[in-house]
């Protein structure tokens, strides 16, 4: 059982993600998270999934999210040098006792305070995986009432990378004789 | 120049060479029925359900190389599709299927007639559509088209509701699809080809097991160059029959759990298997761990989904099988395989298939091999599933492509009567027999009515032996002959024949059973010959479920009849 984050660049029609999780439920590919968001090329959306599974159940799903029609483009950038984020907003129940103790945990780790009010407050932290997972640990040490968590979005280190945008054509035309016709 | 959504669909149709649709309508697609006249290169058959039209689409682009198309109103008649587009999708024919939809403002709402069919068919189509905008309807089915029948073909499937159809749009027909996510490949990657070439040059026992992907790529003629320029046996799947003559001295046979016992001990015994076109399903691999244990395994398949999937694999080459194999056949040398050959040819004989014991009952083997001799291997098979549909790919041998048509990968039965109508309607010229199990042949039997009203001249062979035979095989086999839920009564099915207004006779007798087919045969139009079988004949060899080809079960020794094939028929 293994932990992959598969992004898939896809075309920005209804019903996408459908096609996308019935795909990975036929395998048995459980879905940890999932984050959609634009890309900056009106058509497409990128979508980022992480999932968790047999290593070859997780293989043959990133392939047969490649021939779906709509999605330009998959990879399963598990393995590569990859920078991740996520966001959870956590509600904290606070007393006057320990009001200021739970502040001083929110500076000390560098999280945000992004909502007060008599008895609570809400705390905003961003970060990978790790840092979102131990500042959650270190809250639940006083009264949580409630967490919203987004899924991952994740980017490669470096130039190369899953989409591209060069000029307006997001990815490399194949060589033309590798091509089918498209013509009829 | 502005049309309504019904007379842009039909324009469409007729601009990607459309000639036939199968259909059945209802209330959703009257507008489109409407305009049907119009449109006098659109021939309509009118189907007895939406299952035969399915079905019929898929045999017609079997037997032709082009895309079937099927039509269907809403709601039931969407879902009335569903098994039909399944086996379609499973042996990757190319198939569109049209289904009516409700208003648009209805969608949702659990409206009349109304279902989610793109929701329902986004596993078994290879992309679906429901048209949300009249002026896409062009665009939407010239992309259907072209995702139907290019890369693997697959069934694509168009919802559109009544309103579309009956809203007007200037019609735009696209010189080109832009589908920037499919991209299939054709060419296979070189350094590939040539690593496949030298382990071909390499190899002492190769075997070459060959698919449906050669007969849709069309690679006859670079098969039987690879096959005879390196002298490799070469052994087809169920779904590969056809594409390589059987009368040929290099055809060993069919692989798989009916498979021949020759080809499967050469599979087994050999050092390098080239795998064309064909997906190692398990029926034809048996037991994936004990398969091919001995060889390396080249993979060539233009779905990238299939290389590893089952199978590991030491070459994978993806891309459209006629291409790599004509690049390939350029690296791989003149061979001789003398030792090897005469070591299949040995097995043949020792464990010969075609033994059809001397009895006094007819016996469907028997009855396929008398088929074969009526039209001198000129026709095109179409079978249901189970027993006789085993029966009839190892009995008859199939020089020709497109000439065997079966539900192989869903193994729906009442596949065959509305595949064998779709097959006639495609090929007007040729003798198509509809071989029909008993059991099957009354899920679909009220498409003789469409084979009556539309002068579709199909010969139908009913083999009847009263059980749903191949569950009733493996309940004696494994289950103690315990026979639950497998004896069937039937109909006299001449007498329903007839009702059709469809001439048909019984055969009873074994000396009937040439006469008749001959009689089926002469008559001009749709012709029944109900053959009473040995009731409880069983399909052999057999390997057994989750066992090896070494496992094999042959026929049980009894009087037996000299194997004969296609090279010594003119003794006969």
């Amino acid at each position: 059982m293994t932990i992959h984050t598969i992004v898939a660049i896809v075309e920005d029609h209804p019903g996408v993600l459908n096609r996308i999780s019935s795909i990975l439920r036929r395998l048995s590919v459980n879905i940890e998270s999932v984050t959609s968001g634009p890309t900056g090329v009106p058509s497409l959306i990128r979508v980022t999934i992480v999932v968790s599974g047999p290593a070859l159940a997780v293989d043959q799903a990133r392939k047969q999210l490649a021939k779906m029609i709509e999605v330009v483009k998959v990879s399963d950038i598990s393995g590569e040098d990859m920078m991740a984020r996520e966001l959870a907003l956590i509600k904290v129940k606070t007393t006057r006792q320990n009001r200021s103790e739970i502040m001083q945990v929110v500076e000390v780790t560098k999280a945000g305070i992004v909502d007060v009010s008599p008895d609570s407050i809400t705390v905003e932290v961003t970060g990978d995986t790790n840092r979102v997972n131990s500042i959650i640990t270190l809250l639940q040490a006083f009264d949580i009432r409630e967490i919203a968590r987004t899924g991952r979005v994740a980017i490669t280190r470096g130039t190369a990378g899953v989409l591209q945008l060069e000029e307006a054509a997001p990815v490399k035309k194949p060589k033309r004789s590798q091509r089918a016709p498209a013509e009829k | 120049m502005k049309l309504s959504g019904a007379r842009i669909l039909c324009e469409s149709l007729v601009r990607e060479g459309v000639e036939v649709i199968f259909g059945l309508p209802g209330g959703a697609v009257i507008p489109l029925y409407d305009v049907l006249p119009e449109f006098p290169q659109l021939r309509h058959i009118l189907v007895r359900h939406e299952q035969g039209a399915a079905h019929a689409a898929d045999g017609y682009a079997r037997a032709t190389g082009r895309a079937g198309v099927c039509l269907a109103t809403s709601g039931p008649g969407a879902t009335n599709l569903v098994t039909g587009i399944a086996a379609a999708h499973l042996d990757s024919s190319p198939v569109v299927a049209i289904t009516g939809q409700v208003t648009r403002s209805y969608i949702g709402k659990d409206a009349f007639q109304e279902i989610d069919i793109t929701g329902i068919t986004l596993p078994i189509t290879k992309h679906n559509y429901l048209v949300h905008d009249t002026s896409r309807l062009g665009s939407i089915v010239k992309e259907a088209f072209y995702i139907a029948q290019t890369g693997r073909p697959g069934p694509v499937l168009i919802d559109i509701p009544r309103d579309v159809l009956v809203e007007e749009a200037t019609f735009i027909y696209p010189d080109k699809v832009s589908l920037p996510g499919y991209k299939p490949v054709v060419e296979g990657h070189p350094e590939q080809i040539r690593k496949a070439a030298k382990l071909v040059n390499e190899a002492v026992r190769p075997v070459i097991i060959a698919g449906r992907g050669i007969i849709l790529s069309k690679a006859f003629a670079e098969l039987r160059e690879l096959a005879e320029k390196a002298q490799i046996p070469v052994i087809t799947t169920l779904l590969g029959i056809g594409c390589f003559p059987e009368s040929h001295v290099l055809s060993f046979g069919m692989i798989g759990m009916h498979g021949m016992a020759y080809a499967n001990l050469a599979v087994d015994a050999a050092d390098l298997i080239i795998a064309l076109g064909m997906r190692f399903d398990d029926r034809a691999t048996a037991k994936v761990s004990a398969f091919a244990s001995h060889a390396r395994i080249i993979h060539v398949d233009v779905d990238p989904a299939e290389i590893g999937k089952n199978v590991r694999v030491d070459i994978p080459i993806v891309g459209d099988v006629r291409s790599v194999l004509q690049n390939l056949n350029q690296q791989v040398a003149v061979q001789q395989h003398v030792e090897w050959l005469r070591q299949v040819e040995e097995w043949r004989q020792l464990h010969p298939l075609t033994v059809i014991r001397d009895c006094d009952s007819v016996l469907p083997q028997f009855v396929i091999r008398k088929i074969y001799e009526a039209t001198g291997g000129n026709a095109i098979i179409v079978t249901g599933v189970g027993q006789h549909q085993m029966w009839a790919a190892q009995h008859f041998w199939y020089d020709k492509p497109n000439s065997f048509i079966t539900s192989g990968g869903l193994g729906a039965m009442g596949f065959e009567l509305p595949a064998a109508m779709g097959a006639k309607v495609g090929c007007p010229g040729e003798t198509v027999w509809c071989i029909a199990g008993d059991g099957g042949f009354q899920m679909t039997i009220q498409e003789l009515a469409t084979l009556v009203q539309d002068k579709i001249a199909v010969k139908i062979a009913v083999i009847n032996n009263g059980y749903l035979g191949m569950v009733r095989q493996w309940q004696e086999l494994f289950h103690r002959r315990n026979y639950v839920g497998t004896q069937l009564s039937c109909p006299d099915f001449v007498k329903l024949a007839e009702a059709y207004g469809i001439p048909g006779i019984r055969v009873t007798d074994k000396v009937m059973v040439l006469p008749a087919i001959q009689q089926a045969m002469a008559y001009p139009g749709p012709f029944l010959v109900d053959f009473v079988v040995e009731p409880e004949e069983n399909v052999y060899p057999m390997v057994p479920p989750g066992a090896t080809f070494l496992d094999i079960i042959e026929e049980p020794q009894r009087e037996l009849e000299l194997t004969v094939g296609p090279r010594e028929v003119s003794n006969l």
